[in-house]
């Protein structure tokens, strides 16, 4: 399979050819030419490593209602994805080399990006016994990155035995942040908002003592710790005085929290109802910041798909989580590229060269050069378009950004020189 | 005015004038031998009460009935509900009955928000979760204004758990656009984070408070949080911030007391308090009755005047034109 990308900037440079041959960069150039290859015109569009995300839910097994592998790493295909890492809250929870290893068939059957199965730490995700974390490390899963996401590994004696424990194998602990006493019955950001709609609050701190704690006990053990969906400007901080330890600490941002502020909860409508909550204008600000000057090491998703019937309710008893596969890269594009903070080059390596080195991918976030695996997005930006939830791919419909204008689209996605995507539409 | 009553701050001040003296007027059929008036006649409220609440649903019910509205109580126990039925599906089974008002009350904030998203009629909110309850500082200020006058510049301070309550909050909103300077008194854990961005004032010792107040309205204190830390022991909460007839003493003359209910005596409120004559705690719920048929009235818009040409006051003009559904009376007749 040949494919020949004619006029593409890549990195948003000057327009360049792109030969794609056996699965690899064979040739990058200008007035490129060769016999048999498919073309596909890339005038005005942008090429970018094929995007990474560190925090997907796929819900299968357990909850195929809400998203399948199938259709789960459709929609990521369809935002330009070509690696996913799937979380391990299913039912039955991926905490043993089995379910890992079913999860990651199924998404080489579906094809449509690669699925890198999350481990849960702790047996059933209770926070009380460790998983058999090498079981998953060794599995045809080659599992690299633990996560109890959803549920915080909040016993400090159990993290720390995590953080080392995976040391053996240069895995890494993806710690939810949330400090379960602080948060009991909690709804949405504690701050005006929340006193004004009479909405038990989550407060910032919450998540910021657990992240102090974590870096501490990472810096302890001397292990690698990720800390995911970051939402606070104290969080921020904290990650900042980690990193200027020499800490091996890294961290991820959602698109929505780079882009929508606890305002919207006044709607009292559960599609802005997320875990960490949505947070004020001045954490955006400093997010975006963060993400700018790389103390957030990259963008995750948090793609959290569920059914109609779990959002169509009051807010407390609403499921908490937003879909974000398929708007994440316009999202990043309207925050941080539209307001000067970030160039593709760095969109690049936020969302694809960062999050694929802390899931130690050696195939995916390359750079677009010769010999290099060709997973590519092509991206239009020159668009702005109304979300329609109605034309996603994902099976959920939970979008935070319906009836938003956002910039951009993705025009095609290759997987290791195999189009996924292809006139912005999943093949 | 709206076309729904679920916040406090849904209200402006000539609204809120309207209800209050609206309720004024309605007030004296209470003297008459027939309480009853045709205003809603034709009309069907739904009192939808997913959470137990007897003294509220029956002032609604009365209030309903004494304007000849068809009244429906739907309560969650026992109902579809109670198998797992959405509140959606709730509302659209309400929809399709062609309710024209209804009057829910929910344990969860946003829960009358959401309904008027699902349903035609007018949505009253009467108590959702720990947001609002506008009815409730309604009768609280019609009581206070029978009581005291104008509320303009009056001093209220309202005692007790600021943070669960739906009545701080409707009250806080309300008293403000009535012109009252709100004070409230509770230890530092009882109040939420951002207090200090309401419009009112904020303070941790009663005493110092009780001499400046035209009124006093205390908060039940609600028994989970009483082994939530929110405070040591009851007996100090009482000691600190309970009103006992020691406090009753620092009181202007002319100063009152309120108390939304249910109370629990002995705590936040001394039994000789409650039962003294400056306290308005039985008022209130015959007041209530009177503020709700006002709001309905309002809201629902009655064709007539509220009660009778001769009676009508200046400044009340039956507004039901403009709510009304054509071909309602027909469809309702069918049904």
């Amino acid at each position: 399979m040949t494919h020949l990308i004619k006029g593409a900037r890549i990195l948003g440079g000057a327009p360049a050819d792109i030969l794609v041959r056996d699965g690899v960069v064979a040739e990058v150039g200008t007035g490129l030419t060769a016999r048999e290859a498919t073309v596909v015109d890339a005038d005005g569009l942008i090429a970018l490593p094929g995007l990474v995300d560190l925090h997907t839910h796929l819900r299968e097994p357990g909850r195929e209602d809400a998203e399948t592998v199938e259709s789960g790493t459709r929609a990521a295909a369809a935002g330009g994805y070509t690696a996913v890492h799937a979380m391990a809250n299913t039912e039955p929870v991926a905490d043993t080399a089995g379910v890992v290893e079913q999860v990651w068939r199924l998404g080489r059957e579906a094809g449509h990006c690669d699925v890198h199965p999350v481990g849960a730490v702790t047996r059933g995700l209770e926070g009380e016994r460790l998983a058999e974390l090498g079981a998953m490390a060794d599995s045809a899963a080659r599992v690299r990155v633990f996560s109890d996401d959803g549920h915080c590994v909040s016993d400090a004696v159990l993290m720390r035995r995590a953080l080392e424990y995976v040391k053996a194998f240069d895995g890494v602990v993806a710690q939810h942040a949330q400090e379960p006493r602080l948060t009991e019955h909690a709804q949405m950001n504690e701050g005006e908002v929340s006193g004004r709609l009479g909405l038990a609050g989550w407060p910032a701190v919450a998540e910021e003592a657990i992240i102090a704690r974590d870096c501490l006990l990472a810096a302890h053990v001397g292990s690698r710790l990720h800390v995911c969906h970051v939402s606070t400007a104290g969080s921020v901080e904290i990650i900042r005085w980690a990193k200027s330890k020499g800490w091996q600490v890294t961290a991820e941002v959602t698109p929505h929290h780079l882009l929508l502020t606890d305002e919207l909860a006044e709607t009292y409508d559960p599609v802005y109802k997320v875990n960490p909550p949505l947070r004020t204008k001045a954490d955006v600000e400093a997010l975006r910041e963060a993400l700018a000057d790389g103390t957030i090491d990259c963008v995750a998703t948090d793609h959290a798909p569920h059914p109609a019937e779990a959002k169509e309710t009051e807010w407390a008893p609403a499921a908490m989580g937003m879909i974000g596969l398929e708007t994440a890269l316009s999202v990043v594009h309207e925050a941080m590229v539209e307001t000067g903070l970030l160039d593709w080059a760095g969109v690049a390596d936020r969302m694809a060269v960062r999050p694929a080195r802390i899931g130690r991918l050696s195939g995916q976030g390359r750079p677009i050069e010769v010999g290099a695996p060709a997973n590519l997005t092509l991206y239009d930006p020159s668009v702005r378009t109304v979300v329609d939830p109605g034309g996603f791919v994902s099976k959920s419909r939970n979008t935070p950004f319906a009836g938003l204008e956002l910039p951009g689209r993705v025009q095609a996605t290759f997987l290791r020189g195999r189009p996924t995507v292809l006139e912005g539409k999943p093949i | 005015m709206k076309r729904h009553l679920i916040s406090a701050a849904d209200l402006t001040r000539d609204d809120a004038l309207l209800i209050l003296d609206t309720a004024e007027e309605l007030s004296r059929i209470a003297d008459r031998p027939i309480k009853k008036l045709p205003t809603l006649r034709g009309r069907t409220v739904v009192n939808l009460f997913f959470e137990d609440s007897t003294r509220t649903r029956i002032s609604f019910e009365a209030a309903a009935k004494r304007l000849s509205a068809d009244v429906i109580n739907f309560s969650a126990k026992g109902s579809s509900v109670s198998k797992g039925e959405s509140l959606k599906d709730t509302a659209l089974t309400l929809e399709a009955m062609g309710a024209d008002g209804v009057v829910i009350r929910h344990n969860a904030s946003g829960a009358p928000h959401r309904l008027a998203g699902w349903v035609r009629g007018s949505v009253v909110n009467a108590g959702d979760g720990t947001h609002e309850h506008p009815t409730q500082a309604l009768l609280d200020a019609y009581t206070m204004r029978r009581r005291l006058g104008d509320l303009d510049g009056r001093r209220v301070t309202i005692v007790g758990d600021i943070l669960h309550s739906r009545v701080a909050r409707s009250n806080v909103l309300l008293l403000n656009t009535l012109g009252a300077e709100v004070t409230l008194v509770a230890p530092p854990t009882l109040f939420p984070v951002s207090v200090d961005t309401w419009p009112c004032e904020v303070a941790y010792d009663f005493d110092a408070v009780l001499p400046k107040s035209d009124v006093v309205m205390m908060l039940r204190v609600q028994q989970e949080r009483m082994t939530a830390a929110y405070f040591p022991t009851v007996r100090e909460y009482s000691r600190r911030y309970g009103l006992d007839a020691r406090r009753l003493a620092a009181l202007q003359d002319h100063a009152i007391v309120m108390h939304p209910g249910p109370m629990n005596r002995g705590v936040e409120i001394a039994a000789e308090v409650a039962d003294s004559p400056r306290s308005t705690i039985v008022e209130q719920v015959a007041n209530g009755v009177t503020v709700r048929m006002a709001v309905l009235y309002l809201l629902l818009g009655g064709s007539e005047p509220a009660i009778g040409g001769d009676v009508t006051p200046a400044g009340v003009s039956p507004n039901g034109d403009a709510r009304r559904r054509s071909g309602d009376a027909s469809r309702r007749e069918d049904a």
